[in-house]
C-alpha cells in the first residue's frame, strides 16, 4: 500500500515537472523577441552587430533609453500620442453617450433608422474611406495637424451600440420616479445613467485607447513633420536609422510599448471585456 | 398648443440635438467618402499630373477587377490570411488550454502569454525589422542568415516572414479569446469525462473542441477580417516586395492612392476590399447574433 502511493505522488510530481516545463518554455517563446529587444537597446552598437549575438547585457547601457527620448523625437511622437488619443477617447465617448441615451430615454421620428445607420458604420472599413477622407482634410487646410488626427474618429458604432445595449437595462420605472422628481434629461443622464453603466463606459474607452493608439494607416497617410507624429508613425522613421543608432531604434520600440504595457497591466480585467466587446467589430 | 405637445416638440428636438454629434460626424466621414470612393472609381487618372482626370464610367472597374494584378493581390492575401489564421488559432487554443490550470503561478504565466496585447503592429514590426536584419538580427542568426539578404528580402520568404510577426502579435489576443472561452465551459460535463475515465487528449477532441467550435469559428472570422486588413507589419517591413512578393491587395490601394498619384485605380481596389469585408462582417454579425442567443438561453 504505502509503495503505491508513494509511485503515484511520484507521477503526480512528474507531471508537475513536466507542466511547469512546458509552460516555461512556451513563456520564453513568447517573451523571445521582447527580451532580445531589451537587451539589444542596453548594449552598445559594437556588441549589436557583434557574431554570435550577445545575449545578456553585461554593461547594459541605461542612458541609450535618454538619447532615444531626445535624438529621435521619441518625446515628441509620444506626447503627440497621447494628445490625439486622449481627445479621441473623449469624444468617442461623450458622442457614444449622448446618441445612445437618445435612442434608449427619448421619443422622435425617424430614431430607429438613425440608430441603423449608426450601426451600419460598423460594416464600413477604414480603407473604404481612406482616399476621400484625405482629400476632405486635405480640402479643409488640416492635412499634417492634430485635427486631421481627430476629426475622422469622433463617433463610433460599436461604443453607440454597447451603450445602448447597457442602457436598456436601465429600469424604466425609475426613469419615470426621476422625471417625477423633476430630474431633466440630461441630469438623469450625467446623474444616474452615466454613473450606474460606468463598467461598461471603463471598458469601452479601453478598447478605444488601444485603438486610437495603435492607429497606423490615417497617421502615415495625414502626417508629414514631427511636430505631429505619433508615435506608430514615428517607429517607422527610426526604423530607417543605420547601424550605429540600431540600440536607439530597440530603445524607442520599447518606450513606444510602455504605455500601453502599464495600462493593461493597472487594467487587466477591463481589457478581456474591453477586447471581447471591441471583438464584435474586429 | 397644449403642455403635452411642446413637451414632446422639446423632447423630439433633444434627440436630434443629442444624437446630431455621433451622426454628423458618420456623415462626412463615413458615408459620404463612402459613396464618393465608389464615384472615384469612374474617374481614369491623367497620363501626367495636374491634367484632369476624365470620365470611364464602369470602364475602370471592369478592367481592374478583370486584371491579372487583382487577381495576383488577392491570392497573396489570401495565402497570407492563410498563414496567420489557422496558426493563431492552434497557438492561442493551445496556450490557453495549457494555462487553464490552477498551479501556483499561473497568474503569472497568464500575464506573460497575454502580454504581446501591449505590442502595436508597429512595436512588432520594428522589433523583428532588426531581428530579422541579415547584419545584426539575433533570429536571423538563429535561422541561419536564410539566404545572404535574409527572409524578408527573399521572395519566397517575405510573406510567411510578415505572416509569423503578425501571429507573434496576435498571441496575446487570441489567448484572451481562448481563456475566456475555455473558461466558461460547463465545469460539470469535463468532470463528469474525467470520472468516466476519458484522458486529457480524448476530453479535449470529444468535448471541449466541438463546445469551442463557435469561438473558434468567430475567432476564425475576425482573423479573416483582420488579415484582410493587416498594413503597418507590410509597410514597416516588406513595402509590398521584394518583386511584388508581399503585395497584398491593401497595400496596393495605399500605393496606388498615395505613392501612383492613381486614385481611381485605388478607389476601384478599395471597393473591392469593402465587397470582401462586408460579406465576412455579415457572416460574422449572423454568428454573433446566434452565440447572444446561446448565451441566453
Amino acid at each position: 500500500m504505502p509503495a503505491t502511493e508513494a509511485s503515484a505522488r511520484r507521477t503526480r510530481h512528474l507531471r508537475l515537472v513536466v507542466r511547469y516545463a512546458v509552460l516555461i518554455g512556451a513563456a520564453a517563446i513568447v517573451l523571445f523577441p521582447i527580451y532580445i529587444t531589451i537587451v539589444d537597446a542596453l548594449l552598445t552598437p559594437q556588441q549589436i552587430t557583434h557574431r554570435p549575438p550577445t545575449l545578456f547585457p553585461t554593461d547594459p547601457q541605461w542612458n541609450t533609453f535618454v538619447t532615444a527620448f531626445r535624438q529621435g523625437s521619441l518625446g515628441i511622437y509620444l506626447r503627440n500620442s497621447a494628445i490625439v488619443t486622449f481627445a479621441v477617447v473623449a469624444l468617442e465617448v461623450t458622442t457614444s453617450v449622448l446618441a445612445a441615451y437618445a435612442f434608449v430615454f427619448l421619443k422622435f421620428p425617424a430614431r430607429k433608422i438613425l440608430f441603423f445607420a449608426c450601426l451600419a458604420t460598423l460594416m464600413v472599413p477604414g480603407e473604404a474611406t481612406l482616399i476621400p477622407n484625405y482629400q476632405t482634410i486635405n480640402g479643409l487646410g488640416l492635412l499634417n495637424t492634430f485635427p486631421s488626427l481627430i476629426l475622422p474618429f469622433v463617433a463610433s458604432g460599436i461604443g453607440i451600440f454597447l451603450f445602448r445595449q447597457a442602457f436598456l437595462g436601465f429600469p424604466p420605472e425609475l426613469r419615470d420616479a426621476a422625471q417625477l422628481d423633476g430630474c431633466g434629461h440630461l441630469k438623469f443622464l450625467f446623474r444616474i445613467v452615466a454613473p450606474i453603466n460606468r463598467s461598461v463606459i471603463a471598458a469601452f474607452a479601453l478598447f478605444a485607447f488601444l485603438s486610437a493608439w495603435n492607429q497606423y494607416l490615417w497617421p502615415l497617410v495625414v502626417t508629414q513633420t514631427d511636430s505631429v507624429r505619433t508615435v506608430q508613425i514615428g517607429l517607422r522613421q527610426l526604423s530607417g536609422a543605420n547601424f550605429s543608432q540600431f540600440n536607439v531604434v530597440f530603445a524607442g520600440t520599447i518606450l513606444a510599448a510602455l504605455p500601453i504595457a502599464i495600462l493593461l497591466l493597472l487594467f487587466q480585467r477591463q481589457l478581456v471585456a474591453g477586447l471581447t466587446a471591441g471583438a464584435v467589430k474586429g | 398648443m397644449s403642455a403635452k405637445t411642446l413637451r414632446r416638440l422639446r423632447e423630439g428636438a433633444l434627440g436630434y440635438l443629442l444624437v446630431l454629434p455621433a451622426l454628423g460626424a458618420f456623415g462626412l466621414f463615413v458615408f459620404y467618402p463612402l459613396v464618393k470612393t465608389a464615384y472615384l472609381g469612374f474617374f481614369l487618372a491623367p497620363p501626367t499630373p495636374n491634367l484632369p482626370s476624365h470620365y470611364v464610367g464602369f470602364h475602370q472597374y471592369g478592367q481592374v477587377l478583370g486584371s491579372s494584378e487583382f487577381v495576383s493581390d488577392l491570392g497573396r492575401t489570401a495565402f497570407f490570411v492563410l498563414l496567420t489564421v489557422p496558426t493563431g488559432i492552434v497557438v492561442g487554443l493551445l496556450l490557453a488550454n495549457l494555462a487553464h490550470t490552477k498551479v501556483p503561478g499561473i497568474r503569472a504565466f497568464r500575464t506573460i502569454y497575454s502580454s504581446t496585447v501591449a505590442t502595436s503592429t508597429a512595436v512588432a514590426s520594428v522589433a523583428f525589422l532588426t531581428l530579422l536584419n541579415p547584419q545584426i538580427g539575433v533570429l536571423s542568426y538563429l535561422f541561419g542568415k536564410a539566404g545572404g539578404n535574409g527572409v524578408l528580402a527573399n521572395p519566397h520568404w517575405a510573406l510567411p516572414a510578415v505572416a509569423m510577426v503578425t501571429v507573434w502579435q496576435n498571441i496575446g489576443f487570441t489567448f484572451i479569446l481562448m481563456s475566456a472561452a475555455l473558461q466558461s465551459l460547463p465545469q460539470e460535463v469535463l468532470e463528469a469525462a474525467k470520472v468516466d475515465g476519458a484522458s486529457g487528449s480524448v476530453r479535449f477532441r470529444q468535448i471541449v473542441l466541438p463546445l469551442l467550435s463557435p469561438i473558434l469559428f468567430f475567432a476564425a472570422v475576425i482573423g479573416v477580417i483582420g488579415g484582410f486588413q493587416s498594413f503597418g507589419q507590410i509597410d514597416l517591413l516588406t513595402q509590398g516586395g521584394p518583386n511584388h512578393a508581399s503585395l497584398v491587395l491593401i497595400y496596393d490601394i495605399y500605393q496606388q492612392a498615395f505613392q501612383f498619384n492613381n486614385p481611381g485605380y485605388a478607389a476601384v481596389l478599395s471597393i473591392a476590399l469593402f465587397g470582401i469585408l462586408l460579406v465576412l462582417t455579415f457572416v460574422q454579425f449572423f454568428f454573433f447574433q446566434r452565440r447572444v442567443s446561446y448565451a441566453s438561453d
